[in-house]
């Protein structure tokens, strides 16, 4: 099982969204990507649908803590969405919750972002 | 059930895939197989950055022992083994904070399994016992 990455960019927005297992094989590729996405477009918030995300492990805690640090020095901010149960129990163990901003779907967290 | 590999990133899914194949006799709830994957992942994880870093030359080792509805999962290397076990359980605990690690690995152990032993010794590896009781397993029932 791989990891799938789409990117898309709607007006500064990064919208990121993940398919497949995101481990510490793919945390790394995600970090190159996104990353350059952020440079390259000048980029200030991200959404990260998670939606078809079927696995994740703290290494995917890592590389999403990495991308949330990097966009709030930029002044921006992260949605997550979709969120399955399981990955959001990693969330709750690690205390991003509290950091974090959760929507239900891509929709409402790029309406928080004051994008679509 | 054994099984040894690479220490090679692109092997944990592979691990984690194995281990939950063989734990499914025991018909777990999705659940539990997502819990045990997740510990396998982590530890993995922990013997290919940590124990060898990176070098793919290392061997990472798991043995899983099924008795009842116990499962019995040993996963080891032969790298350099842990400086200080109880500040590495320490949450958000990592010494390789340059490459995005979240020092969460030994705490979502700690919390998907009932009990974990941890053995290490500098230069001659590192040694997790995890053990988990399966609620509605099927060799219960029987």
């Amino acid at each position: 099982m791989s990891l799938n990455i789409e990117l898309e960019v709607k007006n500064n927005v990064l919208c990121i969204r993940l398919s497949g297992e995101l481990d510490h094989h793919y945390a790394e590729e995600l970090r190159t990507k996104a990353t350059s996405a952020i440079e390259s477009y000048n980029i200030r918030h991200i959404v990260l649908n998670l939606e078809n995300l079927t696995f994740m492990d703290s290494s995917g805690l890592g590389v999403i803590l990495g991308r949330y640090k990097q966009i709030k020095q930029l002044g921006g901010e992260m949605v997550i969405c979709a969120i399955s149960p399981s990955v959001q129990r990693l969330f709750d163990m690690s205390g991003m919750f509290k950091i974090m901003k959760l929507e239900t779907n891509e929709e409402f967290a790029l309406q928080r972002l004051g994008v679509a | 059930m054994h099984i040894q590999f690479s220490a090679l990133s692109q092997n944990e899914s592979f691990a984690r895939v194995t281990v939950a194949a063989f734990i499914a006799q025991l018909d777990p709830t999705m659940d539990e197989l997502t819990e045990i994957k997740t510990v396998v992942s982590e530890a993995v994880t922990n013997c290919i950055i940590h124990g060898y870093e990176n070098d793919p030359s290392g061997i990472v080792y798991i043995s899983v022992i099924l008795e009842d509805s116990y499962i019995d999962l040993t996963i080891r290397d032969e790298g350099k083994g842990i400086f200080d076990v109880e500040e590495a359980r320490q949450p958000l605990f990592t010494t390789k904070p340059e490459l995005e690690r979240s020092g969460m690995g030994f705490t979502i152990m700690e919390n998907f399994m009932d009990d974990i032993e941890i053995q290490s010794s500098p230069d001659s590896g590192t040694e997790i016992r995890l053990r988990k009781h399966l609620m509605n397993s099927k060799m219960l029932s029987n």
